[in-house]
Parts: structure tokens; C-alpha cells; sequence
């Protein structure tokens, strides 16, 4: 494989790998049931909405920037496309909407950032409680249900391809394109070049904002999508759904060795550090660790993982 | 005072070092050179404890050190101004004289500001620099930063203070107080290691001089029993020939035309004509608005009036983008924090500004960036160990043909240069020279930035001079001495400007 977009050496790469695989061995020793077939699909199902989320924020924190409104754009997405469905739309159309929604809440997240020049974390600070509050007045407070039998809709979250949950197939897919997208194309290219040097980009005649309100809409897209899986899954639409969830995904981007500061990271790195924290979360409940010690484990292990990182790259 | 033997360096299996000799006495200025990517950097890096060096040995003052930390060597007397500079730009001028020690209350660590702040008027002063200390760093133009790392390193009361060609920047005013400085801190004992590619610099100021060549110790000569001729020859194994090479181009029709410009606080009244195949140049001291004319002409900064036609159109270039599909291009002044992305390896950096050539349809084709890159390579004579090396880990004037490599690829008809050979060896400096006037030969506008004098009346064939944001004098070559361009870039008054 070519790793070079980001200069980073082969043993910094593979160190989220080596990690995981490390996890996977400790979990393994304590109880053996973690790699059975049906767990493994399980922990695979469950990564799938994070991961889906942590590539989306891959992009967004290439550029140098933050989002937090992701857990809130999915609330809001998830829970109109429920109502649309509810109200009897064609739920297809009412999916797509959906995603479309997805991508116009990030694009009003990239267009305060990259026209109105406002810090990301800030600008995404006051989206993530605007979209929140928005779902929370849509909804009235309470769950959506009662969205019908769709297949399509229902396939989405609980079926099965070849054996595969749904939203895993999804998720891969995603990733084949995604990867795709930041390895061969001149789109890819520049989202690197924007994080790595802004000035050095709009003087090489980038269009730097238009990168930053692309990769915005396509996180609200990703977070869309997932929401939709949510959806099917719950069989509802939860006001409350996707919080905390731009932390889980940017904790997997960091796991993966990306850069915070922007230009320097990995795709394939995010689905390794989703994978991570999805096995922590499943392994930890095998092993029998009490639910509330496991939110401490989970922390001193990203904790660990980004200061070995560290040492490596002193 | 120092004493490096047989010291070798390797990057990732490049050798970059072969057993390089180096010694310096006390109260000497000695001089460094080579050409770009020799490992002048290098050595010195090794010297302060930045990189450890593979084998070899280090005395100062008699004694065995092993730096590993710049701490370390600056504690033992060893004061380093790097090529590239350190300025953080949101703090305070006072701020980035004093960081690391500040001077405070007792030990409460609470900040004499005043006091600092008058002392950075008085030291940066001396230097000839008149500022106001609590202004952020980032108000101050590149050479006056690089003052401020000068004063930085001056003011610690360093035994011998390392400047890594600090001169790339400032302008004729601005080096002869420096020299003044490095003399009197001469008289007062301390050594100097001075890198430069200014030959004239270094026969004015050093007194001995060591070459590298390819990472090897090439001699040591005492300037006075030495020549110019001998150290190129040295320097570059080669006889150079000529400084500036001969052009043969035929100027024009007009393609660029500028009336009235004009940006708030930086420039106004400005009108010139460039014509097909004309090198014309601006002059002046710095902070001039030289650089603010070419933004803003490449669309990087507003403009608040005039008008501009190209190909005898009036246009207006708000982009660096549009400027680019126009085919403009502009080589920056300051090559690291607007000319390259750091990170990215070489190829990735002339593919930059190169997409629509290297890509359909939005993919990039691989085939087609590695040919880029090779062309460029080859055409520019770019020294690296692979496509895949990070622009960072260049020599400086390496870098500096990476980014004239990046807007070649565009095939421009108008090219701004802003100080196109700044930090870039005698050999390279010809090869640019070269380059330009190729690329005049084959009828591409060229405006080039320039604060070397020499440099200016060798290659323009008209120059403009600017002083404090306006043009004092247009002069065709048969005009260009260097004192008239020096005078009417001190605001002397207008003599006659021939109209031409
Ligand atoms: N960190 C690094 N990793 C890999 N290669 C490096 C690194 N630093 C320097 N080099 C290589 O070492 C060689 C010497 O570089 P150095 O910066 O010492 O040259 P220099 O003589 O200072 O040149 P210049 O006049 O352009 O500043 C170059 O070929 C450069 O590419
Ligand atoms: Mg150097």
C-alpha cells in the first residue's frame, strides 16, 4: 500500500493495529465466547454508526476543524424522516430527504465556518444546541413511531446480507468509497492540502472554503445515514439519540493516529480506532465489568493510546 | 573554541554528512557555505544538539560534548538563529524577545512587562529597528522578524552565535546595522558562524571560511588569502561562468496594465505596463508594498481602486484562483508558510497548483503526477532523495525551486516572482536566473521582486521603484545603477523620470 499523503512512518501507522489487535487478545484470554461469529458480528453492527460518523469527522479534522453537532444533526435528521414516514411519505423519498437534510445542516455548519470565519469548535458548539433544541420542538420531547413496513427501511438496520448485518455492508462500502476519495482524487488532495497549509492552498489557487463547507455537508450526510440505520433499528425515532456521539467519533479519529490540528491522518486509521473503542464497549460487558467502571477503562485506554502515539512521534 | 571532527549523518540512509571537519576560534567570524542542501544546516543542527549526529566527535573548548537538546548547547554558550524562523506570530514583539526567560517579580512569575518592553525598544533599536514592543509579531514584516530572532539569539550573552543565513531577508539598511552589532560583539570576544549565500557579504564581514560540497569538508581558507573565483570553483566543483546568463527575448505587446491602483494603508498610485516577453522588476527597502502590489494583483488581497487589463481587458481578479485560470502565477515571498504545505512530500506539492493537468474528472492519475514531477525535477535541477520527501526535510533553496516548480507546471503568461532567489545557492541562483529567462524568451511576462540589487539590474530590462507605497521612478536598464535604485527607495526626491 502507498502511505504517503502524510508522511507518517509504516510503525506509526500500524501502531492503532497493534493496538487493537492487543485489546482483542486481552478480552480473548479473559472470555473466549468474544470471538464467536455472532459477537464478532454484533461488535461489528455496533461500530458501524460510530464509524460511519468518524469517517465523515476524518475529513472535517483533515481540514484543520471540529464538529460537534454531528450527534445533534443525526437526532434531527433520524427524527424527520421518521415524522415524513410517519405522516405516510413514500418512505424512500422520505429517506433521501433525509440524507439531504444530513448534508444541508452540515453545509450551514461549513458555511459559518469558512465564510463567516468563526472558530469550528465554537460555530459547531451553537448548531450542535440549535439542531438539538430543533429536535427536541419538532418532536415535542418524545420518541417517533409507527414508521410503517418499508423494506427498504426496515432491511436498513436489522437485515442481513450474505450473512452480513445491513449497516456493517454499509459501513464498508462507505469506507471503499471514502478511502477512495481521499487517496486518488484531487478532492482528497486538496482537503489534506487545506489542513496542512490553508494560506499555502488558497495562493496555489484552492478554493479552500468551498473544501470546508464540502467536507461540513459531507459529515451531516454521514451522519444522516446513520441516523437512518439508528432508526430502523430502535424502530423509532428518539429526540434524545446520538448524544455524546461526535465524541465517540472524534476519540476514533484520534485513535487512528489523525492530527487534530489538521493535514496529517488516515482513514483506515478511524476504523481501526471505531473498532477499538467498539470492542472496549462489548468486551468490557463480556468480561463482566461493572457499567459504570467501564466509561473509566474505556477513557485511560484512548488516554494510553494517544500518549504511546506521542512518545512515537517525539 | 569549537572542534567538530569526522562527524557523519545519515536521513533514512541518505548520507548527508561524510566525515565534515569544522573548527572555530575564539572571536572569529567564521563563514559556512556550500550550495543549497550541502548540509550547512545540518552541521549546525548537530553543533546546538537539535540532530545527533551518527559518529564523530564535539569539543568546545576542549572538552567532549554531547548535546541532545538545544537547551543544552545554548547553556554551554552556543546561541542559534535557524534559517527557518521561530516567531510566534499573537504574541507580543517584548513577548517573543523574552520567551523562556521572561523576566519577572521575585519568582512569582508574575511579568515586568514595562521593563521588558522598554529593554526590546532598546535592544531591537541598536538594530535599527524603531517599533512599538507591545505590537503582536505578526504586524512586523518577514525581515523585521528575522531582526527580532537576531536580537533574540544577541541578547542571551552567547560565547558564539550561530546565524543560519540570516540576511536572506533584510534589506541593505537593515544588514549594515547587523554587521555593526556582529563587529562590536566581535571586539568583545564573541565567535560567529555565519552562513550566507551573499558572497560580497562574506568578504565584507568573515574572516575565515570553511566549504562543504555534497556533505563533505571541501577546504578552510583565510578570507584574506582567498577569491571569489576559488570558493565557487569550490563550492561547485565546477568553473560557474557568468552570474546572470544572457537573454535573448523579444518584448511584446502588452499584457499586463495596471492604472491607480490602489490598497488602503499600503499602496496607491500605482500604474505600470508590462509587456510579452519583458522582465520587469520592483525595487525598494522592505515594507515598500512591494508584496501587497503582487497580492493583490494575483487576487490574495482587496483591491480599493484602480483598474487592471490583461490582454488588453480590463478584468478584475479577485481569486488567486481566478488569477490562476488567467495564468498568472505567483512564486511567494516567504516559501514556508505561504508557498508550501510542509507535510506534503515534494510531488505532492508541485501537484498543487497542477490538478487540471494531473487529474480527470476529478481523479488523479498517478502516471501523470510522477511525469510532473520528474519534468520538474529534472527542468529545475530540484535535489531530493525521492517524490516521496517531505518538502519540509529540503534544503532551504531546494524549497525554494519546489514552489517556482509548482507554477511552471501551468505554463503562465504573466509570472510575479517575489524575491525568487532568497536563501538559494550561486549555482541554483544562475539556474533560476536561467529558468526566467527561458521563460521570457518564450514571451511569458515577467515582474520580479527583488531586494538584491545586484540581482535586479543584472536581469530586469526596466525596473520599478517603490518607497513607502508608491512608485518614485521607472528606469529602462540603460538607467539602473545601484544608487539611483537606493535613492529613490529612500524617498529621495524625483529626479527626472524619463518617460519612455
Ligand atoms: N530531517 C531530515 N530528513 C531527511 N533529510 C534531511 C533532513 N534534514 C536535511 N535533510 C537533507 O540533508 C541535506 C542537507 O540539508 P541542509 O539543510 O543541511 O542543507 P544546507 O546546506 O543548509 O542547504 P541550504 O543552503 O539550501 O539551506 C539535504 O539533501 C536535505 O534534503
Ligand atoms: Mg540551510
Amino acid at each position: 500500500m502507498q502511505l504517503k499523503t502524510n508522511n507518517q512512518s509504516m510503525l506509526q501507522k500500524i501502531a492503532p493495529f497493534i493496538g487493537l489487535i492487543l485489546i482483542i487478545v486481552i478480552i480473548t484470554a479473559l472470555n473466549p465466547g468474544f470471538l464467536s461469529v455472532s459477537n464478532l458480528m454484533n461488535v461489528l453492527r455496533q461500530v458501524s454508526i460510530n464509524a460511519l460518523i468518524a469517517f465523515g469527522m476524518t475529513f472535517v479534522i483533515l481540514t484543520g476543524g471540529i464538529d460537534l453537532s454531528v450527534g445533534a444533526t443525526l437526532a434531527l435528521t433520524g427524527a424527520v424522516t421518521a415524522g415524513m414516514m410517519a405522516s405516510g411519505i413514500d418512505p424512500i423519498f422520505a429517506m433521501l430527504l433525509g440524507l439531504l437534510l444530513g448534508a444541508v445542516l452540515g453545509a450551514i455548519n461549513g458555511f459559518i465556518i469558512a465564510k463567516g470565519k468563526v472558530a469550528p469548535f465554537i460555530a459547531t458548539l451553537a448548531t450542535m444546541t440549535i439542531y438539538r433544541g430543533l429536535t427536541l420542538v419538532y418532536t415535542d420531547g418524545r420518541p417517533i413511531s409507527g414508521l410503517g413496513d418499508s423494506l427498504t427501511f426496515q432491511m436498513l438496520g436489522k437485515g442481513y446480507f450474505l450473512g452480513i448485518p445491513v449497516p456493517v455492508v454499509t459501513m464498508i462500502i462507505s469506507f471503499g468509497v471514502l478511502y477512495f476519495i481521499l487517496k486518488k482524487t484531487t478532492f482528497g488532495r486538496r482537503v489534506y492540502a487545506v489542513g496542512g497549509n490553508e494560506e499555502a492552498s488558497i495562493l496555489s489557487g484552492i478554493n479552500a472554503d468551498r473544501i470546508k463547507i464540502y467536507v461540513y455537508s459531507l459529515l451531516g450526510l454521514l451522519a444522516a445515514l446513520a441516523s437512518l440505520i439508528l432508526t430502523s433499528r430502535l424502530n423509532s425515532a428518539q429526540p434524545t439519540a446520538g448524544e455524546m456521539f461526535e465524541l465517540d467519533a472524534i476519540a476514533a479519529v484520534v485513535l487512528g493516529g489523525t492530527s487534530l490540528t489538521g493535514g496529517r491522518g488516515w482513514i483506515v486509521g478511524t476504523l481501526i480506532g471505531a473498532l477499538i473503542i467498539g470492542v472496549l464497549n462489548n468486551g468490557l460487558n463480556l468480561i463482566g465489568v461493572p457499567s459504570f467502571f467501564q466509561q473509566v477503562v474505556k477513557g485511560a485506554v484512548i488516554l494510553l493510546a494517544v500518549l504511546l502515539d506521542r512518545k512515537k512521534t517525539a | 573554541m569549537i572542534n567538530m571532527t569526522d562527524i557523519s549523518k545519515s536521513f533514512s540512509g541518505n548520507k548527508v554528512l561524510k566525515n565534515v571537519h569544522f573548527t572555530l576560534e575564539k572571536g572569529e567570524i567564521h563563514a559556512l557555505m556550500g550550495e543549497n542542501g550541502a548540509g550547512k544546516s545540518t552541521l549546525m543542527k548537530i553543533m546546538s544538539g537539535i540532530y545527533t549526529r551518527d559518529s564523530g566527535t564535539v569539543e568546545v573548548k576542549g572538552e567532549q560534548v554531547n548535546f541532545t537538546s538545544p537547551k543544552q548547547a545554548e547553556e554551554a554558550g552556543i546561541a542559534v538563529i535557524h534559517q527557518e524562523l521561530n516567531i510566534l506570530p499573537h504574541l507580543s514583539i517584548a513577548d517573543n524577545l523574552f520567551l523562556g526567560r521572561e523576566e519577572t517579580i521575585g519568582r512569582t512569575g508574575i511579568l515586568k512587562t514595562k521593563q521588558m518592553e522598554k529593554k526590546t525598544r532598546q535592544i531591537l533599536g541598536d538594530l535599527g529597528l524603531d517599533i512599538n514592543p507591545s505590537d503582536p509579531a505578526s504586524t512586523l514584516s518577514v525581515g523585521k522578524q528575522q531582526i527580532v530572532e537576531i536580537a533574540k539569539a544577541l541578547s542571551v550573552d552567547a560565547e558564539v552565535i550561530i546565524m543560519d543565513e540570516p540576511t536572506a531577508a533584510l534589506t541593505d539598511r537593515e544588514i549594515d546595522s547587523l554587521f555593526k552589532t556582529i563587529r562590536e560583539l566581535q571586539k568583545r570576544g564573541v565567535s560567529f558562524i555565519y552562513i550566507s549565500h551573499r558572497m560580497e557579504e562574506i568578504f565584507s564581514l568573515c574572516d575565515r571560511i570553511t566549504i562543504l560540497r555534497d556533505g563533505e569538508f571541501v577546504g578552510e581558507r583565510k578570507i584574506s588569502e582567498t577569491s571569489f573565483d576559488e570558493i565557487v570553483q569550490m563550492m561547485v566543483g565546477r568553473e560557474l561562468g557568468e552570474r546572470f546568463p544572457e537573454r535573448n527575448s523579444e518584448i511584446g505587446e502588452v499584457k499586463l496594465s495596471v492604472k491607480g491602483l490602489k490598497r488602503k494603508d499600503c499602496f496607491e498610485d500605482i500604474s505600470f505596463e508590462l509587456r510579452r516577453g519583458e522582465v520587469l522588476s520592483i525595487a525598494g527597502l522592505m515594507g515598500a508594498g512591494r508584496t501587497e502590489v503582487a497580492q493583490s494583483l494575483f487576487g490574495y488581497k482587496k483591491l480599493d481602486g484602480g483598474t487592471i487589463e490583461f490582454d488588453g481587458k480590463q478584468v478584475k481578479i479577485d481569486t488567486p484562483r481566478k488569477a490562476k485560470e488567467m495564468g498568472i502565477g505567483y512564486v511567494t515571498e516567504d516559501r514556508k508558510s505561504e508557498g508550501l504545505v510542509v507535510d506534503f512530500s515534494v510531488e505532492e506539492n508541485v501537484s498543487m497548483t497542477n490538478f487540471a493537468a494531473i487529474s480527470k474528472n476529478g481523479l488523479i492519475s498517478k502516471d501523470k503526477e510522477r511525469k510532473l514531477y520528474d519534468t520538474m525535477v529534472k527542468r529545475l535541477g530540484i535535489r531530493t532523495s525521492g517524490p516521496d520527501q517531505a518538502a519540509k526535510s529540503l534544503s532551504g533553496g531546494n524549497q525554494q525551486k519546489v514552489v517556482i516548480a509548482k507554477w511552471l507546471g501551468i505554463e503562465p503568461k504573466l509570472l510575479i516572482l517575489d524575491e525568487p532567489t532568497r536563501g538559494v545557492d550561486v549555482g541554483a541562483k544562475k539556474e533560476i536566473y536561467s529558468i526566467i529567462n527561458e521563460l521570457a524568451e518564450r514571451g511569458v511576462a515577467i515582474l520580479m521582486i527583488s531586494s538584491e540589487l545586484p540581482e535586479v539590474i543584472g536581469m530586469a530590462d526596466r525596473v520599478l521603484v517603490m518607497h513607502e507605497g508608491k512608485i518614485t521612478a521607472d528606469l529602462p536598464k540603460q538607467e539602473m545603477t545601484q544608487e539611483r535604485i537606493m535613492h529613490f527607495a529612500t524617498g529621495g526626491g524625483k529626479l527626472a523620470v524619463e518617460d519612455q
